[in-house]
């Protein structure tokens, strides 16, 4: 109980310092008008749109107003279409779920596979063929990637839609780039855990109980193997959004991370810090997932075990 | 004759550099119900022996001479399968390490019903109840809230105990106990060997009891064996060897054991290290160490005749 306490005021405080510094950042780089409005806009127009937005407010009142309509779930209005903020970026949501969970599953389904091949196969032609893509995919980035698929599967085999969403043609290309890269860094993460596991004596223990090699790697090296891969993992979903921003604006795929870059490029206060808190909150949702996780598959760190040793 | 070991020689293959062979023909015998101690200092092989009779060499080793005659089958001459098979079914070994030799992430009474399963092929719950029927039988208290807990919430000896019941799920004819009291405390140390030899006993089974402390194995093994350097350099029952070692490099362990006879006094060493198995001298391994080396040690190993290996004892045809 007390441990579930301390994680959830810790997360509290974590949000706290995401929302109030992305609040002052975005405040103190510029002022919205000069991007939202044309250039040759009369400066009463211009003051009109300050009041409006409660820009002419000294900066603490704007912070102290917005955090207290935050605290009733109101996360403003978009300078931009004067739609709810929330809404917006509600809309947008499944895309990008869509997106990041596909290339999640993608990458699980390729790399961790591979990563117990090359381990168990350790120093084989398999192990060096399937760490050389890996740095392959691991070193290439997104944006590249992105675009050498459209070179190649839209505009020279013409099999593919380059951009948008709607069928599932059109997630093929964004899935994999953006799941290439993680999946490689997995099968790395996952053959040097293995390669670690497989020389532990617990595993020639289970060779002497008579355990044959699909049973000693399945019950007894993965299970060991996973935990930190978890941990990883965790870490991984964070880079997983990174991603998927820039993947979004190559594909023109209509997510959260085309909707930030469109956001922040018009200083679109409320959409921007909208966006930041769900992400905030999506990584810390995603800490305490593997921290749960990571207890499940671990004994020695599961609450309230221990303390009995004799 | 429950074991019987040949010849055997172990190479081990190294990635450009020539192969070693740390156990270079060592023959022994265990019979059912009795105990035999492989003595000797740590790199003299002793280990590698007992990996190559329980099949779990290394991947770049191998038997690469001698023969293992498992209950009159020769292993060499089974195909892996059938080896392994026959290995499962009539032998057990028990390691130094037990908290290491333990899944981290799974119960002691899962880690111990699966050798039971697949030893005897019982069902889940058949096992898990012959898993804390042996927890018992090794002496731990409580066995069926123990048989839940995980090897980390447990002492070094009782998972050595739990590693014990793992070991005699299924009633091996034969238990390999490699340095498995070496790690321990010494009362926690006496309470092992007394199992163990309660176990040989109740059970019948033929023991392999490895060991670098000669003074560990004198009331528990009825045959010890030296090795030196992949070699055995003397082979005597416990009562014949303790009353008069033959090999130079057996009386110089003798002289090096703790006595409470004699407790004020240094303690003799024998100078000088094993050495290494990719740089043996030539002729008797132990010659560069020994006192009475003359020109013929270092140009001729010496065979084991009559029980020992030693140029300087005149074996009687």
């Amino acid at each position: 109980m007390r441990w579930t306490a301390i994680k959830i005021a810790r997360a509290g405080i974590t949000m706290w310092l995401v929302v109030t510094f992305v609040f002052f950042v975005l405040r103190i780089s510029g002022d919205p008008t000069d991007m939202l409005l044309p250039d040759d806009i009369d400066q009463a127009t211009r003051d009109f749109y300050r009041r409006l937005w409660g820009l002419d407010q000294p900066l603490l009142t704007q912070y102290w107003s917005y955090l207290m309509a935050l605290v009733q779930g109101d996360f403003g209005i978009s300078f931009r279409n004067n739609l709810d903020a929330y809404d917006l970026v509600m809309e947008r949501v499944p895309k990008t779920l869509l997106l990041t969970g596909t290339a999640l599953i993608i990458s699980l389904a390729i790399g961790i596979p591979l990563g117990i091949l090359a381990a168990l196969y350790r120093d084989s032609w398999l192990d060096r063929g399937v760490m050389a893509v890996a740095v392959f995919g691991f070193s290439m980035p997104n944006f590249f990637l992105g675009i050498l698929l459209i070179l190649v599967f839209s505009l020279q085999l013409r099999v593919l839609p380059s951009s948008g969403s709607g069928t599932w043609a059109h997630l093929i290309m964004p899935a994999a780039t953006l799941g290439i890269s993680f999946a490689a860094q997995f099968a790395r993460y996952t053959r040097s855990s293995m390669i670690d596991v497989l020389s532990k004596p617990y595993m020639r223990t289970a060779r002497s109980k008579g355990a044959g090699p699909g049973r000693r790697v399945t019950l007894h090296a993965v299970p060991n193997a996973s935990v930190p891969i978890v941990t990883i993992l965790g870490f991984k979903i964070g880079e997983l959004i990174g991603g998927a921003v820039i993947t979004e604006t190559v594909f023109a795929w209509p997510g959260i991370g085309r909707l930030l870059t469109t956001a922040v490029g018009s200083r679109d206060l409320a959409v921007v810090q909208c966006i930041m808190i769900l992400l905030a909150l999506t990584m810390v949702t995603a800490n305490a997932i593997t921290d749960l996780i990571y207890g499940w598959i671990d004994p020695r760190v599961r609450v309230g075990a221990g303390a009995t040793q004799k | 004759m429950l074991l019987h070991v040949k010849d055997l020689a172990v190479t081990i293959d190294r990635r450009a550099k020539t192969p070693v062979r740390p156990v270079r023909g060592v023959s022994l015998t265990v019979d059912a119900g009795t105990t035999v101690a492989i003595v000797g200092e740590s790199g003299c092989g002793k280990s590698m022996t007992c990996l190559a009779i329980s099949g779990l060499l290394p991947a770049r080793g191998r038997v690469s001479a001698g023969q293992i005659i498992l209950q009159g089958q020769d292993l060499a001459a089974l195909d892996a399968k059938s080896a392994m098979a026959l290995r499962r079914a009539s032998m057990a070994s028990v390691f130094q390490d037990a908290t290491g030799g333990l899944n981290p992430v799974r119960s002691i009474g899962w880690q111990i019903a699966e050798a039971v399963r697949l030893r005897v092929g019982a069902t889940r719950a058949e096992a898990a109840k012959e898993a804390v029927r042996l927890l018992g039988r090794v002496g731990l208290p409580e066995p069926e809230r123990r048989a839940r807990e995980y090897p980390h919430q447990f002492s070094g000896g009782m998972n050595q105990r739990a590693m014990i019941a793992l070991a005699i799920a299924g009633s091996p004819k034969l238990l390999i106990a490699d340095e498995a009291t070496t790690a321990l405390d010494v009362t926690v140390q006496a309470q092992i060997l007394d199992l163990i030899g309660d176990l040989r006993d109740s059970l019948g089974m033929g023991v392999i009891f490895v060991t670098h402390d000669l003074g560990l194995v004198a009331q528990y093994a009825e045959q010890i064996v030296v090795m030196y350097a992949g070699r055995v350099v003397e082979r005597a029952e416990t009562a014949a060897l303790f009353a008069a070692p033959r090999h130079p490099y057996t009386q110089a362990l003798l002289t090096s054991l703790p006595s409470a006879a004699k407790p004020a006094e240094r303690l003799p060493t024998i100078e000088g290290v094993v050495p290494p198995i990719d740089a043996l001298p030539p002729g008797c391994a132990f010659a560069p160490r020994c006192s009475r080396a003359n020109h013929i040690c270092s140009q001729e190993d010496p065979v084991l005749l009559g029980g020992v290996a030693c140029h300087h004892i005149q074996v009687m045809a």
